[in-house]
């Protein structure tokens, strides 16, 4: 059974008379573990097909699987569960709450959760060690270079030990290097079992991915497993 | 997400954002702080008077001259004409009344008082011994008006403590013969000061036996009769009896007013119990306008943290969490203003206390619960709107917001 399953996925906004096909006919699987990069051009519908996936946003008609329960239909509630306890999100914008320090920041899903305290300041304490932060727990995000911020947001986004990290652009506010380390750590969590599905303009970070995806025009213009199976 | 960390989230996007929260503490304060105040001189006001007046005795009832308006109009009381004087003969008949527990008739005039070359001008009171009791009097030094004919009039006098100090300066008074208008008095006693209030100012009073003052006055009327009733519940058996007596002493008219101090009372009581509700309830105005800009704070405040919003969405806040977060945040501004409103009204209150000793302000508890109910309701009534606004924010666009 695939982790994820789509089909017949319609995604429709209007703008004034005209409909925009954020995503039309798409149908797609991921298995658990894969690592799968989504590329394209700007406003083929990479953002659209990851909010999506997180649960942000419903599609216009279709299906979408998760873990083989149908999640289309559920109530918003139990979206939001199921958002804290499967998915984590990471964003090119970092996304942090500017008041909380680094911990802070890190334990915000245990505390949405409602975790006992001890349990998270022990999580905490670990991802701080994990990613390198040891030093800069009680720093603010202001008091954080680029690279340490979107570290504080992959310790945030697998706090949960989610069942999948959604990257939309993790390395666009970065420069070359800290955007090349930030990719690494994600693979290192990918190899440890979480499944990975990053949206990036980057080829070549696009050619790490076992799996590359390309859109068009909210289409599934190219599926590197499908053409590995058809050659 | 448990409620000890919703409150603690709360605490923190309050502090993070200092100046409009500050400003939203602040508006609350200002309208409790007046609820406090406000009620407090108003309560303290209807304190004073009443005091004033419990101060003049116990259980009084007072017989004026002259049928007085309030009764009503009576075609009968029109055509009589001038009504008949309170005499001395009234005022002792009325001891027979048997709710009566004891009374006083009272003449008044000014007169000149001296001695040794010191002259003062003073108000005289001609009344009998039972005056002491009935109006509450205390003595510093010696005795009150001897308990003899009411018609006597022995020349002796009881002098408040102002006179004594301006007339005697130094010198013993008691004892002392003195002189008031053109008769020679001797000075037995000296009433106690009592400071300023309402009524007579018995500092500056002269007492004679009633009858020394008539001649004096060169009169034989009474300005007034002060009944004391046996009792509070006897009071309007003593208002009866005496209003009988007169009638018929006045050959069957009713041709004097009784007024009951129980009813004056009442009547000020409810005026300016009235009068601190009233400004309470002004005051109470300025808690729904503090109400409508916290609700304009916490506008500003989902505007201003939309993006946060999407993003606790996506980390996997319900709608629940997010509007109880904006909730208590609303709650909070209120209870904070509402209790530094508290503790500044009282401060204010303390002061008025501290410039007019005689003035009891002090909030009424009423006061007090209404004032911090209203901040907190209307805190969270005001809370609710953004924080429904702020739960139904759309998280892919929340978190695309700059
Ligand atoms: N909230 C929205 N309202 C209207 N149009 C939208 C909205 N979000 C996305 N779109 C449109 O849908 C298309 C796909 O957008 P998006 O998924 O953001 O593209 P990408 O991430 O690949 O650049 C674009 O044409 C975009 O203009
Ligand atoms: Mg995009």
């Amino acid at each position: 059974m695939a982790l994820i399953e789509l089909s017949g996925i319609e995604r429709v906004f209007h703008l004034g008379d005209s409909d925009v096909h954020a995503l039309a006919g798409l149908d797609l699987a991921i298995e658990a573990g894969d690592y799968v990069a989504v590329m394209g051009p700007s406003g083929s519908g990479k953002s659209t097909l990851l909010n999506l996936l997180g649960l942000l946003d419903r599609p216009n008609s279709g299906t979408y699987r998760l873990e083989g329960r149908d999640v289309t239909t559920l109530s918003a509630s139990e979206q939001a569960r199921v958002r804290s306890e499967r998915i984590g999100f990471v964003f090119q914008s970092f996304h942090l709450v500017p008041r909380l320090t680094a911990a802070e920041n890190i334990a915000l899903p245990m505390m949405l959760a409602g975790l006992p305290p001890r349990e998270r300041d022990a999580r905490v304490a670990a991802a701080l060690r994990d990613f390198g932060l040891e030093h800069r727990a009680d720093h603010r995000p202001d008091q954080l270079s680029g690279g340490q911020r979107q570290r504080v947001a992959i310790a945030r986004a697998t706090i949960m030990r989610p069942a999948m990290l959604l990257a939309d652009e993790p390395t666009g506010n970065l420069d070359r290097h800290t955007g090349d380390e930030v990719i690494h750590l994600l693979e290192v969590l990918n190899a440890s079992g979480v499944t990975l599905i990053v949206v990036t303009h980057d080829p070549g970070l696009g050619g790490r991915a076992r799996r590359q995806l390309v859109m068009e025009d909210g289409h599934l213009h190219h599926d590197s497993s499908r053409s590995a199976n058809l050659a | 997400m448990k409620l000890t960390d919703t409150v603690r989230f709360a605490r923190s996007a309050a502090t993070g954002y200092p100046l409009r929260t500050a400003l939203s503490v602040l508006a609350m304060a200002i309208g409790v702080a007046a609820v406090v105040v406000l009620t407090a001189l108003g309560d303290g006001a209807r304190r004073y008077v009443v005091g004033q007046f419990s101060s003049l005795g116990t259980n009084l009832v007072i017989v004026l001259p002259g049928r007085s308006g309030t009764g009503g109009f009576n075609p009968a009381n029109a055509i009589t004409s001038t009504p008949r004087d309170l005499t001395i003969s009234d005022a002792a008949a009325l001891r027979r009344a048997p709710s009566v527990k004891r009374l006083a008739p009272l003449a008044v005039g000014t007169s000149e008082i001296s001695f040794g070359g010191h002259v003062r001008e003073g108000m005289v009171a001609g009344s009998t011994s039972q005056m002491l009791e009935v109006r509450n009097f205390t003595l510093a030094q010696g005795q009150f008006l001897p308990d003899d004919d009411w018609n006597r009039g022995a020349p002796v006098a009881v002098i408040g403590a102002k006179i004594r100090e301006e007339v005697f300066g130094t010198q013993e008074a008691v004892g002392q013969l003195a002189r008031v208008g053109d008769r020679r008095v001797r000075i037995v006693g000296v009433l106690a000061s009592t400071g300023t209030g309402l009524g007579m100012n018995t500092d500056e009073l002269v007492i004679v036996p009633v009858a020394l003052a008539q001649a004096l006055f060169n009169s034989n009327t009474l300005f007034r009769i002060l009944v004391e009733a046996r009792s509070r519940e006897a009071i309007p058996a003593a208002k009866n009896e005496v209003l009988e007596i007169l009638k018929t002493r006045h050959g069957g008219e009713e041709d004097v007013t009784v007024i009951t101090q129980d009813a004056v009372l009442a009547t000020f009581d409810r005026l300016l119990g009235a009068l601190t509700l009233a400004v309470g309830g002004i005051a109470a105005i300025s808690l729904a306008v503090a109400g409508i800009l916290v609700m304009n704070v916490m506008l500003v405040a989902v505007a201003q943290r939309t993006n946060e919003i999407g993003l606790l969405k996506a980390l996997g806040a319900t709608d629940r969490d997010i509007r109880q977060a904006f909730l208590a945040e609303a709650a909070m501004l209120s209870t904070f203003g509402a209790l530094a409103g508290y503790v500044l009204g009282e401060i204010g209150a303390f002061l008025v206390r501290q410039f007019f000793p005689v003035f009891p302000a002090q909030p009424p508890n009423w006061a007090i619960f209404a004032g911090i109910g209203t901040a907190l309701v209307t805190g969270l009534v005001f809370g609710v709107m953004p924080a429904r606004r702020a739960a139904r924010l759309d998280p892919v666009e929340a978190l695309m917001k700059h």
